[in-house]
């Protein structure tokens, strides 16, 4: 399948039974999805081990020993040797269309460049990360760092791509240029493959457009588009982002093993996962009207989403993950954090040890208690750092000149504000196999809620078992067939997050709160700080909270303000989170361990508790 | 399910192994297929483009950017020396004459008329790449490196720091829990692979260093001293450029780890010979592992490389990687199909590893790794 990104396919025959897999780092996933009824349901998963390297060293391997496994579970004659029969023969032969997503190999990594770091260099790391790429340096001519350096940077990291803006339209050039001559110096190579020209994309000020032609034609595989940032009080990122997918399929992807064959066998084109996510969370954002963080925790990697008032953003922590980066997170969050979710003692060594023999073998999984607390622990740091990561890139845009008025002279606002607002956060998704695969829901919700300490009402929900890459790229071609399988099979509802913003003594009064049941009947209590409680509240279920927070004590609409809501329910239920924002612990060592246990076992977290 | 593999570690006596050699940038082979060579012989060559550097001779002539080309003596293409001038301005007092030298020996890459730059590059460095092990040649690539083939024994061991080198095998303890100390070290060891047992504490690493050894082995070491050896803590298993006086690799894992008994063998029956090691570690997918190599010479007639494997079977030699029973070494002894609740309450396929003494525990079959080359 060729066609470009930017213009999905048209497919002329009915879509009844869809076979998709995510290429990932590690594994390769496969899922069935087949019109039952009027509706369509995943029904088979397979996954094998991705053979981007040697000894294979074609992706395409791993796709149908994944697809073998669905074969074996699901019946179906989907295989006819290296082949994948479509469209379909019969009902138990052959899937209508095959559809694929990438992050094997690395993912697509890039590195861009601008004229002023945080004006233009962010916008270009904007367009690069929503396009679904990680990227390994932003250069800019005020970033700092000498020419000579510039240059040396640019020499020795092997990019797949580079994308270079600057400038507004009509702007000055000469930094633009400048930029450009370092790159054409530095003569980049490209990650894969010795004999091709590496793969750059240029948006920036127009006028410069044939300056920069002259200078970097011969030197790489020069793309022109769009400037990214045509006047200051504007970014235009949708012509970069889809000429990196088209790139990406016609250079990067070219040169990964196998990949030439994958993208033959696919019926719409190979997509980065990450990309393919965000298409999805774009989409429940827009088709649901809500403000919504999302955040799918890899191995290697973390990316967090959002999207707040309809602008979508992406951001990847790179180094921030559960197993060949856990011990990145270690170096950033430091022991001590995440030693204060752990409710029992271990000795600085035994831990540390413990962390970088699951970095040197990375497929172990937990097989004690204490060992998945520790992982849960973890696991919470990397949420957090992944997020801080997202807020200081998901913002306004900086530069920007504003008008002020009297009315401004008590509320200055700077600039490049944060636009994640967790107050008018309606709901955070969760991906990702140590929150997918957690053994009780309930693990997942309080290792979100802790890791993001969500404020007033929050609804949390999970990806059942990991497969929103494949609805995002499904997404392109048949929105019906990804948001039937998104509602049904995909999303698992957890239930809602109270959470009164405010500080307290154990035991003072948080607030006071009334619920009403679906069933008519009412309950009224009193929520203490330092007190986690569980209801439940199954899935499709809707109660009404009245929440009247005690005096200096905020649900949003101002201290000691009530609110009445709509929250609804889930696996987990309607937890209501009386610890007080942000988050507090116990100084001391004893004192942290009993808070942690008692909140633990107030909410059912583990089948018991090893003291020691 | 239908494939479940745990990667293993290889420890095997006589193997064919392939190492392929390449330049990083296109460049020459200087060795011909069929070459016997030695691990030290250059295989290939290649000129590494020299560093770039820019001067802005518009802002230091305070001229336009345009201009600049009048005031240059030299044009591109030209060879500079260090401190020759490379452009002047033409005052009519002579007092006011500026000069502008080169800060590096090297030639004029570019001038720039729109930026007011000209880029100097140094003259280029010539990278020779190294054979790494003794063998032959048995495949050429031209412009970009060769294929190495020797019958060998080898050692994979899980996690390793600092470059390729070779030194000589030299066991310093009796029995593989012995941990390595600083009394183990004596001046012989100088430019030798040292192997020591269960542990090696961070005194011992600054003998070592402080002796010269090329190598060490050891079973495992505590995590802090890495980091005082590193100076920073390592964040990404990726290694191998490392340059902390020696390279390090570890045959089992953090903490106090004994070898493995087959692998301790194996290297003390090879004392005294010759070995190629890496402490290149890349844990992604395809991983990279540390090596010992130990050339066998002739005698591979009919060998064939090994064979990857298709699966854990029952006998298996298989070595528990995740506590509480980190490091313990047994055998397969049941595979039960079916998923298998833990303490942890999940549900994962599990096995049955029997111990020496006998005693059966239940693992999860991805806290295994097979002792591969059994």
């Amino acid at each position: 399948m060729t066609a470009s990104a930017s213009t999905p396919p048209k497919i002329d025959h009915p879509l009844n039974v869809i076979v998709a897999t995510d290429c990932g780092s590690t594994t390769t996933k496969a899922i069935l999805i087949e019109r039952v009824g009027d509706e369509y349901r995943q029904t088979y998963r397979g996954e094998a081990p991705t053979t981007v390297e040697a000894p294979f060293e074609d992706v395409t391997r791993g796709v149908l020993n994944a697809i073998a496994e669905i074969e074996e579970l699901s019946g179906r004659k989907i295989l006819d040797g290296d082949q994948i029969i479509t469209p379909c023969r019969d009902d138990k032969t052959g899937v209508d269309i095959y559809i694929s997503t990438s992050s094997a190999g690395g993912g697509l990594q890039m590195m861009v460049t601008g004229v002023v770091q945080n004006m233009t260099g962010e916008s270009a790391q904007r367009a690069a990360l929503g396009a679904g790429a990680i990227v390994i340096d932003v250069l800019a001519v005020n970033d700092g760092r000498l020419p000579h350096e510039k240059i040396e940077r640019i020499r020795s990291m092997r990019p797949d791509m580079i994308l270079m803006s600057g400038g507004t339209d009509g702007g000055a050039v000469t930094h633009v240029v400048e930029m450009a001559e370092y790159v054409a110096a530095a003569e980049p190579r490209p990650r894969f493959g010795m004999s091709y020209k590496l793969p750059l994309i240029y948006a920036g000020n127009k006028d410069a457009q044939p300056q920069v032609k002259k200078i970097l034609e011969d030197k790489s595989a020069l793309v022109v588009t769009e400037n990214i940032r045509p006047v200051l009080e504007r970014e235009n990122l949708a012509p970069a982002r889809n000429k990196i997918h088209d790139l990406f399929l016609e250079h990067v992807m070219q040169q990964a093993p196998g990949y030439k064959k994958l993208i033959d066998m696919a019926g719409a084109p190979i997509m980065p996962t990450p990309a393919a996510v965000g298409l999805i969370m774009e989409a429940i954002a827009k088709r649901e009207h809500l403000n919504l963080i999302g955040v799918d925790i890899g191995g290697a990697t973390t990316d967090v989403f959002s999207v707040f008032d309809g602008v979508f953003n992406r951001t990847v922590s790179a180094n921030l993950g559960m197993s060949y980066s856990v011990s990145n997170v270690l170096a950033e969050a430091g022991l001590a954090s995440i030693m204060r979710w752990v409710p029992f003692t271990i000795d600085e060594q035994t831990l540390r040890n413990r962390i970088k023999n699951k970095m040197i073998r990375p497929t172990t999984i937990p097989q004690t208690l204490d060992e998945l607390q520790i992982e849960q622990a973890i696991a919470r740091e990397a949420l957090r750092l992944a997020l801080i990561h997202h807020k200081s890139l998901a913002t306004g845009l900086k530069g920007v000149q504003q008008e002020r008025t009297i009315s401004d002279v008590f509320e200055q606002q700077t600039s490049g504000k944060a636009l994640i607002d967790m107050l008018k956060l309606d709901l955070i998704v969760g991906s990702g196999g140590i929150l997918s695969h957690a053994p009780r829901r309930i693990q997942s919700m309080l290792m979100m809620v802790d890791a993001y300490e969500p404020m007033g009402c929050t609804r949390l929900s999970v990806d059942s078992i990991f497969m929103m890459p494949h609805l995002g790229v499904l997404s392109t071609i048949n929105e019906k067939a990804a948001t039937d399988v998104f509602v049904r099979d995909c999303m698992i509802y957890l239930g809602t997050c109270v959470a009164p913003i405010g500080q307290g003594r154990d035991g003072d009064l948080c607030a006071d709160y009334e619920i009403t049941w679906p069933d008519g009947k009412t309950a009224k209590e009193q929520l203490k700080f330092g007190e986690l409680r569980l209801f439940p509240l199954g899935s499709g279920k809707q109660a009404t909270i009245k929440v009247q927070p005690a005096k200096g004590v905020n649900m949003g609409e101002g201290p000691g303000t009530a609110i009445t809501k709509d929250i609804h329910g889930g696996v987990v239920g309607l937890l209501l989170d009386g610890r007080g924002r942000p988050l507090r612990f116990p100084v001391e060592q004893q004192a942290r361990v009993a808070a942690l246990t008692k909140w633990f076992k107030a909410v059912d977290l583990y089948p018991e508790l090893s003291v020691e | 399910m239908a494939h479940s593999y745990t990667p293993g570690l290889t420890v095997t006596d006589r193997t064919v192994i392939h190492r392929r050699r390449m330049l990083p940038l296109p460049g020459k082979v200087v060795v011909n297929l069929g070459d016997t060579i030695s691990s030290q012989q250059v295989v290939a060559r290649a000129e590494l483009p020299g560093k770039v550097f820019p001067i802005n001779l518009a802002n230091q002539l305070s001229v336009a950017p345009g201009e600049i080309r009048e005031y240059l003596t030299k044009k591109e293409g030209d060879v500079v020396g260090k401190d020759e001038i490379l452009a002047e301005n033409k005052p009519l007092i002579k007092w006011f004459k500026t000069e502008i030298p080169s800060p590096v020996a090297g030639t004029i890459e570019s001038v720039s008329a729109v930026t007011g730059q000209v880029l100097l590059r140094e003259p280029p460095r010539v990278l020779q790449l190294l054979a790494y092990v003794d063998g032959t040649i048995i495949e050429t690539i031209p412009q970009q490196g060769v294929v190495v083939e020797t019958t060998c024994s080898l050692v994979q061991g899980i996690f390793g720091i600092g470059g390729e080198t070779s030194g000589e095998i030299v066991m310093a303890v009796q029995t593989p829990d012995e941990p390595l100390t600083p009394g183990h070290f004596n001046s012989t060891m100088k430019g030798k692979v040292v192997v020591g047992g269960s542990f090696l504490p961070s005194e011992a690493m600054k003998e070592a260093k402080a002796v010269g050894v090329a190598g060490l082995v050891v079973g495992g070491i505590h995590d802090e001293d890495l980091r005082a050896l590193l100076g920073y803590d390592l964040g990404v298993a990726i290694t191998g450029t490392e340059q902390v006086g020696f390279t390090l690799i570890l045959t089992e894992g953090f903490g106090t780890i004994p070898m493995a008994a087959k692998t301790f063998k194996l290297l003390s029956s090879h004392a005294g010979q010759k070995a190629s090691i890496s402490g290149a570690t890349q844990i992604r997918a395809g991983v990279i592992r540390p090596e010992i190599i130990i050339p066998q010479g002739e005698g591979g007639v009919g060998m064939a490389t090994q064979t990857q494997r298709e699966g854990i079977r029952l006998g298996d030699p298989v070595r528990i990687i995740r506590d509480p029973l980190f490091g313990r070494i047994g055998e397969v002894s049941a595979l039960p199909p079916e998923l298998t609740k833990i303490p942890t309450e999940s549900e994962v396929r599990v096995l049955e590893v029997k111990f020496a003494d006998g005693k059966k525990v239940i693992i999860p079959r991805t806290n295994i790794e097979v002792i591969e080359g059994a």
